[in-house]
């Protein structure tokens, strides 16, 4: 290494030159375009395919959808070729949109069903939104209150009994009340508590019972008349609140260490979770039936809720086993050591830790359970798909464009629920996200 | 102080019988089994009773009875004068074969999706991103209902068709291909199809060994498809030629009944085929699409930095170093994807695509037989759940991480 005298050298740089800003290809727009669309050749090629096959679908779709669409008319023959042909027939929705919300619900009534969806609206945006105050008491108030009073809305209530019903369900009661005595009695415990607990939860049972029997003067509304919106989501938010607690209790189960409790479970969950929910579906319509005594009548919408439930309990308790397993044993023993017994260990330690860690994946599977209420539509229900697609067969709106419009109108219509609940599950997930 | 504590215990534990967990344990149990004996106790009664009032005969004497009934889409013999059995037996292949190409497809399609998901082009990374929202958010049967009651009705007509290279055929009554025909002597050439898979497999062990002693590489994928080729075409030529094509027949003249395509010369997939195949495949793709980019940003960055540190392109750092590790996050939701797809080809019955559930309902329909149906339907779904559950299982414990 030489040693410069500092004479010998023509010039030695004892400052730094200031940055120079980047090249303009670097950045802003087209550094950006550089970067992430023009990087390779390869890239290229696949920008300009990329681009041209956004500039199809998106020219297509609102090609459809808006500009050659047909905004009014009276019938059909508006969206027909002479006139149109390429474009969504919006009128046909329009004056289709009542059937689709309502079904073939008596018109007079319809007040009804709009009161359970605006409590129902209400209930929610209360739960969600987290400044709302007593969102415990909406929970819980939306558990209960909110299905009976929808209940007695959407069928009009005056429920009749036979005698043999209320017969079987006070010797069903006086057993249960028999065994609530004699077993804490034999353990030589106190059976006061047990037996007033196990009386107040038939008490209830009985004022609901006695509740949805009350004439209230509404009209009788039969499920046949049931439709569109109104069955998508009945079964569906049925099928939501009965399979959050059968899942937990089932996931619940099968965790046990009770072999043969954790063998019925394991064998109900894989059971259902093996077979589609088509052929559950099918079961339900035809076989219930057949397991009814004589004289039961099982009502068609009740038979299709009562598949959905059992099939979503099964996929519900999967999860909240995976919530479960994913608990670190120090919890259980933890709660254990502490004295707790196992429904307080379950109910105040585990299952809150475990239901949160799974929150997004119970989303997804409502997500699963709202998608698939249009299955009912192949045993002869009419849920908004069945409703649409029954609409097809309308002379009076028959074009060639028809279907497509029903379609379209469905998609955005599911879409925008599945979004809005998938959107929800990923707050809820950086939420609840407490970084350990 | 053992001693004398161990007396004292003894006392406690003989205090209270009913209140010793154990007993406690089997006192729930026995009830509910009672409870459940009598729920099915009772359902055979009144399944027997009900089934006694509208004269049903129970039992599978059906399945051999003649059922009448014409099926569009069938791999094995079958014409109206089979059985019910047989009818089912059709069924059930036509849904195996639904579930086959559907996996294979989705799975294909699917990767494609979630890699270009994290493409750094930005506008494919962005329409798959939007491609997995909307149509995961949308009802799988919606979708079947599309692809069949409005995109495929929108095909020319019986008598016009699309055509690609003229072999190709497009049309509303089915997608019209050429179709193999098997002369005598054929099975020469299926011998020699084996004998060609048995001789790659063996190369590719034989490569794979040498890699692993030599360091040196051989071309297996070239090797593997010249052997393929050559000895299929020595096969094919010395068997006499026995394999030929069938073209489809179009025919534009004669009496209008009997243009448009001849039935039953060359290969047509019918539209419900295609239909339930396309919304089948495009629905679980956008489900596999997400699994696999969940899989391939489980692999820490630093591999792929490490595989580009030593020079490795970015096709085989992605084949070579993030699949196979990005595999052992995506087999498991991979499997329950593959049964989803396999289950929700039973909503073929809502287009007519003759797969299980649609030729069962069928039966179902004429023979009132509702309780044998509805448990062959379970048995055999529950089934092939078994069988692709044990599968892949095995898969993914052959390239699970074996510590050591």
């Amino acid at each position: 290494m030489a040693i410069y005298n500092k004479s010998e050298v023509a010039f030695v740089r004892d400052q730094m030159v200031g940055e120079s800003p980047a090249p303009l290809s670097e950045v802003g727009i087209v550094g950006w375009a550089k970067k992430n669309l023009f990087s390779s050749i390869g890239s290229t090629i696949l920008t300009l395919i990329g681009f041209y096959l956004a500039y199809l679908a998106i020219t297509t779709v609102f090609n459809f959808a808006f500009t050659e669409a047909i905004w009014t008319g009276v019938d059909g023959n508006a969206c027909k070729p002479p006139v149109a042909g390429e474009g969504a027939c919006w009128p046909y929705i329009v004056a289709y949109l009542e059937q689709f919300i309502y079904g073939r619900y008596t018109i007079s009534e319809r007040w009804r069903v709009d009161v359970v969806y605006l409590i129902g609206a209400i209930g929610i945006a209360w739960l969600i939104y987290e400044g709302s105050p007593k969102r415990g008491l909406a929970s819980i108030l939306m558990l209960t209150a909110f299905p009976i009073v929808s209940l007695i809305l959407l069928t009009g209530g005056n429920f009749d009994y036979s005698s043999t019903f209320i017969i079987t369900c006070l010797v069903l009661a006086a057993v249960i009340l028999g065994l609530a005595f004699v077993i804490p009695t034999l353990t030589k415990s106190n059976p006061i508590p047990t037996v007033i607990s196990v009386a107040s939860i038939l008490g209830v049972i009985a004022f609901v019972l006695f509740l949805v029997s009350i004439d209230f003067g509404l009209p009788q509304v039969e499920t046949s008349l049931w439709g569109g919106l109104l069955v998508t989501l009945v079964i569906a938010v049925v099928g939501i609140v009965v399979s959050l607690p059968f899942g937990i209790v089932l996931a619940l189960g099968r965790q046990s260490n009770m072999p043969i409790i954790r063998i019925i479970c394991i064998v109900f969950i894989e059971f259902w979770r093996g077979v589609p929910l088509i052929t559950v579906l099918f079961m339900a319509s035809v076989m219930l039936p057949l397991f009814m005594p004589k004289g039961v009548h099982v009502d068609n919408l009740l038979r299709a809720m009562i598949g959905v439930a059992f099939f979503a309990s099964a996929y519900m308790a999967e999860v909240v086993r995976g919530g479960l397993q994913a608990l670190p044993k120090g919890q259980y023993e933890g709660a254990q050591a502490l004295g707790l017994n196992y429904w307080k260990m379950m109910g105040l330690i585990i299952l809150p830790q475990a239901l949160k860690l799974v929150i997004p994946a119970i989303v997804s599977t409502f997500i699963g359970l709202f998608k698939d209420t249009t299955l009912v539509s192949i045993v002869g229900l009419f849920d908004l798909l069945g409703q649409v697609q029954s609409s097809f067969s309308d002379a009076k709106w028959s074009s060639p464009v028809t279907s497509l419009t029903g379609y379209l109108f469905l998609a955005i219509v599911f879409w925008v629920f599945c979004f809005a609940m998938s959107r929800y599950s990923i707050y809820m997930e950086k939420k609840l996200d407490t970084g350990h | 102080m053992a001693v004398q504590d161990a007396g004292h215990i003894d006392d406690q534990a003989k205090v209270a019988f009913f209140n010793d967990p154990k007993v406690r344990s089997w006192i729930y149990q026995i009830l509910l089994v009672v409870f459940l004996g009598w729920l099915i106790w009772s359902i055979k009664t009144n399944v027997s009773e009900n089934l006694e009032a509208q004269s049903i005969a129970t039992g599978w004497g059906f399945l051999s009875t003649t059922a009448g009934f014409a099926i569009i889409q069938k791999l094995a013999f079958y014409n109206e004068a089979s059985s019910y059995g047989r009818a089912l037996w059709i069924g059930f292949l036509n849904t195996l074969m639904m579930a086959f190409v559907g996996v294979i497809f989705a799975t294909i399609l699917g990767f494609i999706v979630g890699i270009a998901r994290l493409s750094s082009n930005w506008i494919i990374a962005r329409i798959a991103t939007v491609y997995i929202e909307v149509i995961r958010n949308i009802p799988l049967l919606l979708q079947i209902f599309f692809w069949y009651f409005a995109a495929l009705r929108a095909l020319p007509g019986k008598r016009d068709k699309i055509s690609l290279f003229d072999t190709f055929h497009l049309n509303i009554t089915g997608f019209k291909m050429p179709a193999p025909v098997f002369g005598p002597g054929s099975w020469i050439v299926g011998v020699a199809l084996i004998l060609a898979i048995a001789g790659i497999v063996y190369l590719r062990r034989w490569a794979k060994q040498r890699q692993m002693e030599k360091g040196e590489q051989f071309p297996v994928f070239r090797a593997s498809l010249g052997i393929f080729i050559i000895v299929l075409l020595i096969a094919y030529f010395l068997a006499g030629m026995p394999i030929s094509l069938e073209y489809p027949e179009f025919v534009t003249d004669g009496a209008i009944f009997k243009q448009g395509f001849t039935l039953g010369v060359g290969a047509n997939l019918t539209p419900e085929f295609i239909a339930l195949f396309l919304a089948l495949v495009i629905y679980t793709a956008a489900f596999i699409g997400e699994i696999v980019r969940a899989g391939i940003m489980a692999v820490a960055k630093g591999q792929s930095e490490a595989a580009h540190a030593l020079g490795l392109s970015n096709g085989f750092t992605l084949r070579l170093v993030i699949i196979p590790q990005a595999m052992r996050v995506i087999i498991p939701p991979l499997i329950s994807q593959y049964l989803n797809l396999t289950k929700n080809s039973s909503l073929a019955v809502a287009i007519a695509y003759p797969d299980l559930v649609a030729v069962g309902g069928t039966v179902l329909n004429q023979t009132g037989q509702a309780i044998e149906i509805v448990a062959l339907w379970m048995v055999i779904y529950l089934a092939i759940s078994i069988v692709i559950s044990l599968i892949m299982n095995w898969y993914n414990n052959s390239i699970a991480l074996v510590g050591r």
